[in-house]
């Protein structure tokens, strides 16, 4: 990759402002309500646009590009049915128990709600899995970086080995994540993920257009790919007849609804900057205002991959510079085949691929990799890469590069936040030191991003070192997050719900999500990582339709038992959950609000342009 | 919270806005913009990013020198808001 001087100057200018941002924040930094909560005093627009860009991690651009580019418009059905129709009940229903129970992170309130063991359970969990995440987000940052030989230019004229490049790159994002976070806090966090989510709107906004133009507009995009790429509802009577595998039923009722009510309702990385707001009324706005750009976002992050496949390979002479091949995760950096092929070798790789996506290279042969039909698989991950190479000038190469490097800094961020605040209020202050001044609440609040941030980096190199890992690690989110919202649902809907059951219900879902997992398998797959370890009792026609059914299971499970065990346990007296539980609760005032400020006006046009985009696109 | 993000966003987009719209400027007509379906990106997209920076920051400048500005809500507890009765 040839990186000019202007390219660098923008990058090194966003990099200045993200620590600028930092060092601004650190006198505001009083309290440990200010540091872990941002004082709780932001508006309504920057908590929504930070609720979106704390999702808008990595593996959420380039993954989403990639199935864009293997799946076609299908992919939207994440966005659409996966995400939306979550943030409006998030944004209506849940968030004035969030917000007006004064709890300080998610399993504050299941400690408010249910009890001390409901609230250990997810904090355990989940702090455990941001660290995770994190780690995977800065392991998958420094693949890229050297996939696309940054800064190889750099190291070859300071003389220094080429594979110290992978470490130089987790260094260097962790300790500028570390330095803003340290200083600002949540805040800082929350600033700079607004500032990314602008980036990526910036940097990609004229990919598309520019990649539009080159193929001849939305008709030559439809004319140059396979009609069923550009529908999201053709065939979805079947699990045989569209490319996810999975019926309407199951896509509705396991994305839809467990997977994403789950990821959005529960996650305390996204709830966070919701309770970061400044007043009830703009926490319940956030995830509204947040769901208008996430409904347009497919056009921004699926639709470039649909243009990769689409773009002709071999036009402009600029088929040598897109990447051919990434290396293979399990490769150790600086190894000859660690180093993705370019030149002669790359052309070849491409030829075997589709548009701009090239095929996998056999890291230990150098050949292109075949599936059982004899067909060379592609490399997807590299669709977003590769069209930021090929449609690019330098100059706003730079900022699309710059793009991507945010959106994986505020991914890693958003996580460090989140540990910080779990770890400080739901597990320090909780169980190992109670009655502290706050002024140490802070302090912890401050070094336990080091210590995050230190995880991260081992766990990327965890990530490095094993080849199964990152599947490892996904499978156990999976497994976590499934029947949460079982939990949370009957928790603030029914006042009955206990929380002996409450417990029970999701340590039961947890295993019964483990156990379908152990005794089902995808078609095509071995027994292991993907399903079957104990013994294979279903075949499912696709990884994704494992998915969403072990969803559907968990969570009908947890919601069967807790509801069960509710009735044989005595609950709590009622003016205790004034509050916490919807029926016990005044409503919010909303006399005063114009009808374009109500939360439910607000919910019901979301509702209406999310239809109509079904409609366009089905 | 006294930082209005809106000030160094917008003077961040201004900045990079005005470098690409320079760079595009001066390297008009190159070859460089065979690869952007023949448009020079770099100008166009700089004098977007420029506009839309200078906006930001003047209207973070403006609710800064007008405290009430519709943009600021007042910062009361937001948790001690009245309600009414539910059903």
């Amino acid at each position: 990759m040839n990186l000019t001087t202007i390219d660098w100057l923008i990058m090194l200018l966003y990099f200045a402002f993200v620590l600028g941002i930092g060092f601004a924040l650190k006198r505001f930094m009083k309290t440990s309500k200010d540091y872990l909560q941002a004082g709780r005093a932001l508006p309504a627009w920057i908590c929504g646009l930070a609720f979106i860009s704390a999702n808008l991690g990595a593996q959420e651009v380039i993954g989403m590009g990639a199935s864009g580019a293997k799946y076609g418009i299908v992919t939207s059905h994440f966005y659409w049915i996966g995400a939306i129709p979550a943030m409006i009940f998030v944004g209506v229903f849940m968030m004035p128990f969030y917000y007006g129970s004064k709890a300080r992170s998610v399993p504050e309130f299941l400690r408010l709600r249910f009890d001390e063991k409901t609230r250990a359970w997810n904090a355990c969990s989940f702090a455990a899995m941001t660290v995770f995440s994190s780690g995977i987000s800065m392991y998958a940052m420094a693949r890229l970086i050297q996939t696309l030989h940054v800064f190889d230019k750099l190291f070859i004229s300071l003389g220094l080995p080429l594979d110290w490049i992978f470490h130089f790159a987790i260094l260097l994002s962790a300790v500028i994540v570390l330095c803003y976070i340290f200083l600002g806090g949540l805040t800082s966090a929350i600033y700079n993920e607004v500032l990314q989510f602008f980036l990526i709107v910036a940097g990609f906004l004229p990919l598309v257009w520019v990649g539009l133009k080159n193929i001849g507009g939305w008709h030559g995009l439809r004319a140059a790919l396979p009609a069923s790429y550009m529908h999201s509802w053709h065939g979805m009577g079947s699990p045989n007849t569209n490319p996810l595998g999975v019926d309407w039923f199951g896509l509705t009722a396991g994305l839809g609804f467990v997977l994403s009510f789950g990821y959005w309702c529960t996650d305390f990385l996204v709830i966070q900057t919701a309770m970061a707001a400044n007043s009830e009324e703009s926490a319940r706005r956030v995830p509204l205002i947040a769901a208008i750009p996430k409904m347009f976002f497919p056009f921004l992050v699926i639709l470039p991959g649909l243009i990769a496949i689409a773009t002709p390979a071999l036009i402009n002479g600029a088929a040598a510079s897109p990447i051919a091949s990434a290396p293979a995760v399990a490769t150790i950096p600086g190894t000859p085949a660690a180093v993705a092929v370019s030149g002669p070798k790359a052309a070849e790789n491409l030829n075997a691929g589709r548009g701009l996506i090239p095929a996998k290279v056999d890291p230990v042969s150098g050949k292109v990799m075949l599936d059982t039909h004899g067909q060379p698989v592609l490399d997807y991950d590299l669709a977003i890469p590769n069209m930021l190479l090929h449609y690019f000038p330098t100059g706003i190469l730079g900022l699309g590069l710059t793009a991507l490097l945010a959106s994986f800094m505020s991914g890693m961020a958003g996580n460090v936040t989140a540990f910080n605040t779990v770890w400080t209020f739901d597990l320090y202050q909780s169980y190992i030191n109670k009655h502290a001044s706050d002024a140490h609440y802070l302090k912890m609040g401050r070094w336990t991003t080091v210590v995050g941030i230190l995880i991260s980096m081992g766990t990327a190199y965890v990530v490095l070192g094993f080849n199964n890992i990152m599947d490892t690690l996904q499978l156990v989110f999976s497994i976590v997050n499934a029947p949460l919202f079982a939990t949370f649902l009957l928790g603030m809907f029914w006042k009955r719900t206990t929380g002996h059951a409450a417990f029970t219900g999701l340590a039961s879902g947890t295993i019964a999500a483990m156990l379908h997992h152990g005794l089902t398998l995808p078609l095509g797959d071995h027994p292991g990582i993907h399903g079957g370890w104990l013994h294979v009792i279903h075949y499912y026609p696709s990884d994704m339709a494992l998915n969403f059914w072990q969803a559907i299971f968990a969570f009908s499970i947890n919601f069967a038992l807790t509801v069960i065990i509710s009735l044989f346990t005595k609950p709590r007296p009622e003016p205790e959950l004034v509050g916490l539980v919807y029926s016990l609760t005044p409503k919010p005032v909303e006399h005063h609000m114009s009808w374009y400020e109500k939360p439910s006006n607000i919910a019901i046009g979301l509702i209406v342009l999310l239809v109509a985009l079904n409609l366009v696109f089905k | 919270m006294s930082l209005d993000l809106r000030i160094p966003m917008g003077l961040m987009f201004t900045i990079v806005g005005a470098i690409l719209a320079i760079y595009g400027a001066i390297t008009r007509g190159s070859d460089l913009y065979q690869r952007s379906a023949g448009m020079d990106i770099n100008l166009i997209w700089g004098c977007v990013m420029l506009v839309f920076g200078l906006a930001m920051f003047l209207l973070g400048r403006y609710s800064d020198t007008h405290p009430k500005a519709p943009s600021h809500e007042p910062a009361e507890d937001p948790t001690e808001r009245p309600r009414v009765p539910g059903h």
